[in-house]
């Protein structure tokens, strides 16, 4: 528990570092990025769909996956899309 | 050894993620930086697939076969305008993810028979104090984004929504949350022997959280979007790492705190840029359409506006030395952008100098501006951010104000009585002209009249901007 507080404090003081230096026309696609890496509970709801104990864990588990699996593919390629049109023009 | 591995995986993924956060900070890598988000978000899942001896296959590859087919039409098939309200539908999806992560954590000790399945392992306090967390912010997340998710495209009313003694509903839920948490720990020495305590308390806290997330964003005003969205979005990265707490994994504490910090960042910078407190905009009540249909009617007493033609303003622009695009969402409701940027290219080739301001809270959601007139080629070196630009206005002939209406509103600057008042501005009325652009004299989201409008050396183009930039890009091209 300790441990895991240690890491998420450190993690916080790395996430402030590395973002509050992207500039304002990048904030959108910021987060919905950041948000596509939120979506990392898929990982969380992998474990528990795997599950071989109770239906209701396995359901619950599946449904999760579904959630985090729109969240992360669609986070993701939505901002691929975003930052595809910020390319240099000439 | 197994574990090892997977680890190391969650560890390459990490260090990917802040990789890919680090290339955000110049729209060059930005593309890249994304790609290697996915490329370390990849390796978890595979990891976790692959190395953990859980394996139901049919169900999981169902599970991420159907959730990524959703997610890439979704992503596929938005409309730029329609970004914010498409990143807080995921946005809830991740919160709503965490929670049920949580709960199937509750779940595994019980089985149809009766007999837990979790045996061997110890429900203890802090176990059933991190499920609980996780729970809550997980579900606040998914029903505030949804709510989010309605107001931003019109499904639900962008006034604030109140009714009376929603406060104290909203507290009792909020205490009843707590209750429930703690209900949960009490009964969590004598888990899974005894289950009620436990499943009792974490099914009542979800009841209570997911009416909570509603309570809490429907009296938030259309004009502080920005802020909610950007504060959701730290809710879900907190959310993932408080799942992460629960499942004692690291690739999620990390990433959770990551997205956490991010989006708390946001919100601040979104709030400064507002002059609002955080506690002032979700204390709710602020913007909406209140002043339904405001025609010229519900004018400033004794001043009139001086409405002009494109032939006018078509001659002014072409004339200038230096001319000031300011955009607003009335421009992406229209989606004129792209004649936007026709209208900046004509211009430059007769040799006058555009600029584009752009003012952190234009759109609904940080950036959002940005996006918008990307999308229509405009190259983003000619975007300047207010602090860059705010001085220039001073030297600029022309100001052309396309659908903004409370960033440009000279009452924040003095009227000590207005709602905006200490809220950054673009300083439109310091340039020689001011156009605007604009369907009526219908106010902002802000609901309150513009000043702007009245003054001597403002003119308004009425009628929708698309339609407007149409004839005044014909009328520029006539010139020559």
């Amino acid at each position: 528990m300790l441990d895991n507080l240690i890491i998420f404090v450190l993690a916080t003081f790395i996430g402030r570092e590395v973002i509050s230096k992207v500039p304002q026309t990048l904030h959108t696609p910021l987060m919905s990025g950041s948000n596509a890496i939120s979506g990392i509970t898929i990982v969380g709801a992998l474990v528990v769909a795997g599950m071989v104990g109770g239906v209701w864990a396995k359901w619950l588990g599946f449904v999760a996956l579904v959630a985090a699996t729109i969240n992360v593919v669609g986070g993701f390629l939505v901002t691929d899309r975003m930052l595809q049109m910020f390319k240099r023009k000439e | 050894m197994l574990t090892a591995l997977i680890d190391i995986a969650y560890l390459v993924a990490a260090i990917l993620f802040i990789f890919g956060l680090k290339r955000l900070q110049s729209p060059a890598t930005a593309r890249r930086g994304n790609q290697l988000a996915a490329v370390g978000m990849l390796i978890a899942v595979v990891a976790t697939l692959f190395l953990h001896d859980i394996l139901t296959p049919a169900e999981m590859v169902g599970g991420l076969v159907l959730g990524g087919a959703i997610g890439a039409v979704l992503a596929r098939k938005v409309e730029m305008t329609g970004m914010p309200e498409l990143v807080a539908a995921f946005n809830g999806f991740g919160g709503l993810a965490s929670a049920l992560v949580a709960g199937a954590e509750v779940a595994k000790f019980i089985t149809q028979h009766g007999e837990p399945a979790g045996a061997g392992e110890v429900f203890d306090l802090v176990t059933a104090l991190t499920i609980g967390l996780s729970v809550l912010i997980g579900m606040v997340t998914f029903s505030g984004s949804f709510v989010a998710f309605g107001k931003l495209s019109g499904r639900v009313s962008g006034n604030p929504i109140a009714f009376p003694g929603m406060r104290v509903l909203t507290v009792l839920l909020a205490l009843g949350a707590l209750v429930g948490i703690g209900y949960t720990m009490a009964g969590a020495g004598d888990f899974p022997a005894v289950t009620e305590p436990v499943v009792y308390g974490t099914t009542g806290l979800m009841a209570a959280a997911l009416l909570l997330g509603v309570l809490l964003v429907i009296p938030i005003g259309g004009a502080d979007m920005p802020v909610v969205v950007a504060l959701l979005n730290s809710y879900s990265g907190l959310a993932a790492a408080a799942t992460g707490f629960v499942l004692d994994n690291t690739a999620l504490i990390v990433s959770g705190a990551l997205v956490g910090a991010s989006g708390l960042i946001l919100t601040k910078i979104m709030c400064v840029a507002m002059n609002r407190s955080l506690l002032n905009v979700l204390l709710g009540g602020f913007g909406g359409e209140a002043l339904e249909g405001g025609g010229p009617a519900g004018a400033l007493e004794g001043k009139t506006v001086h409405a002009t033609t494109p032939e006018d303003v078509a001659i002014l622009l072409s004339y200038a030395q230096q001319v000031i695009i300011v955009p607003g969402y009335g421009m992406a409701v229209a989606q004129a952008q792209h004649q936007v940027r026709e209208l900046a290219e004509l211009l430059q080739e007769k040799g006058v100098t555009v600029k584009f301001a752009i003012h952190p809270v234009a759109g609904r959601m940080p950036g959002h501006m940005n996006v918008l007139l990307a999308e229509a080629n405009v190259p983003y070196d000619q975007l300047f951010e207010m602090d860059e630009i705010n001085g220039e206005f001073d030297n600029t002939d022309v100001a052309l104000v396309i659908g903004a209406n409370d960033v440009v509103n000279p009452a924040a600057r003095h009227d000590k009585s207005s709602p905006i008042y200490g809220m950054p501005i673009l300083n439109v009325d310091h340039a020689r002209t001011a156009i605007v652009l604009k369907r009526s004299m219908r106010p902002g989201y802000a609901g309150i009249e513009n000043e702007l409008f009245y003054n001597e050396n403002t003119q308004m183009l009425f009628g929708d901007a698309k339609e407007s930039l149409t004839k005044l890009i014909a009328e520029v091209k006539a010139l020559s």
